[in-house]
């Protein structure tokens, strides 16, 4: 895949807004808000930054490889692999749908190209992507690890017994990325249980933090993975935290934790597209 | 008065010597085994295997929940990962992670489990899981496997590494008779008939089946010929063998270091049920938590040793 302009690229996450939309109102369940705030994240990653194959083996030898540590956020994931060739995007319209490879969390059972360990419970995902980032030193492949985690996730306990491993271990081909949006479930993070300064928190384990201010512009987060590959490789583990706004791209969405887990109704949802243009053809 | 033993041994060792060996060994075989340990590497054994590939493994600290999160990362690279800890840590502790990320994910990542059941002894019952067979088994895609002495340890663990999958490996600490063949074939799934019988079949798993095999000879001097099947594999459960050994005695006991209440005994009573129904008595832990004590000592009080299968003998055939 050749470099795209940022015109481009924006244009795809336009898309995947409208695709995550369409594909929890259609169940009239799912997580749009998380995936909505991602969106140039995914986008920037998956057409710009990752060295992969969208014929997709799972031993990802010489790939760069990504793992969705919070899987609630689905329906963006599903959106970008479908959009960059993993599986047809008509494939979409089967999200949590009976007999769908697209399952309600992402899951290998059903053989999805683009999944390599399932998510959902919180916490798991950063010692999996650890341990791919040890077999591939092991295989003396220079490739990345890529894993997104939610800020709210962080309050599970495993993620810290995998950050003290990594940076131990100088696991320094991974770069971790924390959705720094500052809302959980039941509320804004800080009432809900206080991350304080994340940034020492990650630094005095051993980590290099590399901070990105504006998750929902393009080139800002274009730059700040481009700075994250220069980081690693360097005897210590990288973490982005991604400054992000749950909901982007829908003023009635942005920047609260009321559409974390809820589906927009049939007039929300025409009042919501009508903010993001379809520029590559909804699925 | 000593018995007549149909199997006998010179030599007791651990159990988790048996592993620590056939680890090392599978390592030599396949460079793509790799080992991870959370800061129990001396009780596991795993010291060897640690000292001869020291790229190949990985020391997680008290972290056993990350140290199952790496191991499913490492089988997606193509490794072939054997991680160890105590039975109590290896399954109750995390569960979530070797539900999600193992089995659900159908990662080739072999759990290795020692100081499993009563005979850990000293420790406690803090430590002494006796419900961990029953959280494996109900696990689809798990492959559940409890070996009875050094040698069937050993073999297991070659087996295990050849075998593509999740496993549950499950061993002990305490010193305990090597009474079966040095260097056998182990094949998962397939039930073992060690003894030949016509009154009662005792199906036996882990250190139980040196007890069953002591019953045996128990029962036999009264006139009680039992057949003495050895389960190493509980899941998948060689449910023909079983079937076809109740058939000829009409009776049956299980015996294992665990509860009665989701182990080995209930899986054999399903299959009995479904097929044959015909009398069946448990050997195990009756709902309750154990103690400290020595091995011995606690596998009398809690009614798991040769005369507690004697006795569920003669009560399976009273019923028959």
């Amino acid at each position: 895949m050749g470099k795209q302009s940022i015109e481009q690229l924006q244009k795809v996450a336009t898309q995947l807004r409208r695709d995550v939309l369409r594909m929890v109102h259609a169940v009239q369940s799912g997580h749009p808000g998380a995936p909505l705030g991602c969106a140039e994240f995914f986008v920037a990653l998956y057409f710009d930054q990752l060295h992969h194959n969208p014929d997709f083996k799972m031993d990802g030898k010489g790939e760069d490889l990504f793992f969705l540590s919070n899987g609630h956020l689905s329906a963006g994931w599903y959106s970008v692999l479908a959009r960059s060739g993993y599986f047809p995007v008509e494939e979409l319209k089967t999200f949590r749908k009976l007999n769908s490879r697209l399952q309600g969390h992402p899951a290998t059972h059903e053989h999805l190209p683009g999944i390599r360990v399932a998510s959902g419970s919180l916490g798991q995902g950063l010692s999996v992507a650890i341990g791919v980032a040890q077999a591939k030193k092991i295989e003396k492949d220079d490739k990345l690890v890529y894993i997104l985690m939610g800020d709210g996730e962080l309050q599970e306990g495993q993620i810290w017994e995998a950050a003290m491993y990594a940076a131990h271990q100088k696991v320094d081909n991974l770069i971790a990325t924390v959705d720094y949006n500052g809302q959980q479930i039941d509320g804004p993070t800080e009432k809900i249980m206080d991350l304080k300064n994340l940034k020492a928190k990650w630094e005095s384990f051993g980590w290099v933090v590399n901070e990105i201010t504006n998750g929902n512009d393009m080139q800002s987060v274009l730059d700040g993975l481009e700075k994250a590959k220069e980081l690693a490789g360097k005897g210590k583990p990288v973490v982005n935290l991604l400054y992000t706004e749950m909901g982007y791209g829908v003023d009635f969405m942005v920047g609260t934790h009321k559409w974390h887990g809820s589906p927009p109704n049939d007039e929300q949802l025409a009042n919501a597209l009508g903010q993001l243009e379809e520029t590559l053809g909804d699925y | 008065m000593s018995l007549d033993l149909k199997f006998t041994y010179t030599e007791k060792k651990d159990t988790r010597s048996g592993f620590g060996d056939g680890f090392l060994e599978a390592g030599r075989k396949n460079p793509n085994v790799v080992g991870l340990c959370a800061d129990l590497i001396g009780s596991l054994k795993m010291g060897d295997f640690q000292k001869e590939f020291p790229e190949r493994f990985f020391q997680t600290g008290i972290a056993e929940a990350n140290m199952i999160g790496i191991s499913a990362g490492l089988a997606i690279g193509g490794k072939i990962p054997f991680a160890g800890t105590f039975a109590n840590f290896a399954t109750g502790r995390v569960y979530d992670q070797i539900r999600q990320s193992v089995a659900y994910s159908d990662k080739n990542v072999k759990i290795c489990a020692s100081h499993a059941g009563l005979t850990l002894g000293e420790d406690g019952a803090t430590h002494q899981i006796l419900e961990d067979l029953g959280m494996m088994k109900m696990l689809p895609h798990m492959t559940v496997i409890n070996p009875c002495d050094y040698n069937q340890t050993k073999a297991a663990t070659l087996a295990i590494a050849e075998h593509e999958g999740p496993v549950y490996l499950r061993f002990g600490r305490p010193s305990w008779p090597i009474f079966t063949p040095k260097d056998q074939k182990f094949e998962i799934g397939k039930a073992w008939k060690m003894i030949d019988g016509k009154d009662v079949t005792i199906f036996a798993t882990g250190h139980l089946v040196w007890e069953a095999v002591v019953a045996e000879a128990m029962l036999r001097e009264e006139g009680i010929h039992a057949e003495v099947i050895n389960i190493h594999t509980i899941k998948p459960l060689d449910e023909e063998a079983i079937l076809e050994s109740v058939k000829k005695t009409g009776c049956a006991v299980s015996a294992e270091e665990h509860q009665i209440n989701g182990g080995l005994g209930d899986s054999i009573a399903q299959t009995l049920i479904r097929h044959n129904p015909a009398p069946l008595e448990y050997v195990g832990v009756n709902d309750s938590f154990g103690e400290s004590g020595t091995p011995t000592q606690l596998l009398e009080k809690y009614g798991l040793n040769a005369e507690n299968i004697v006795k569920a003998a003669k009560a399976a055939i009273a019923r028959k």
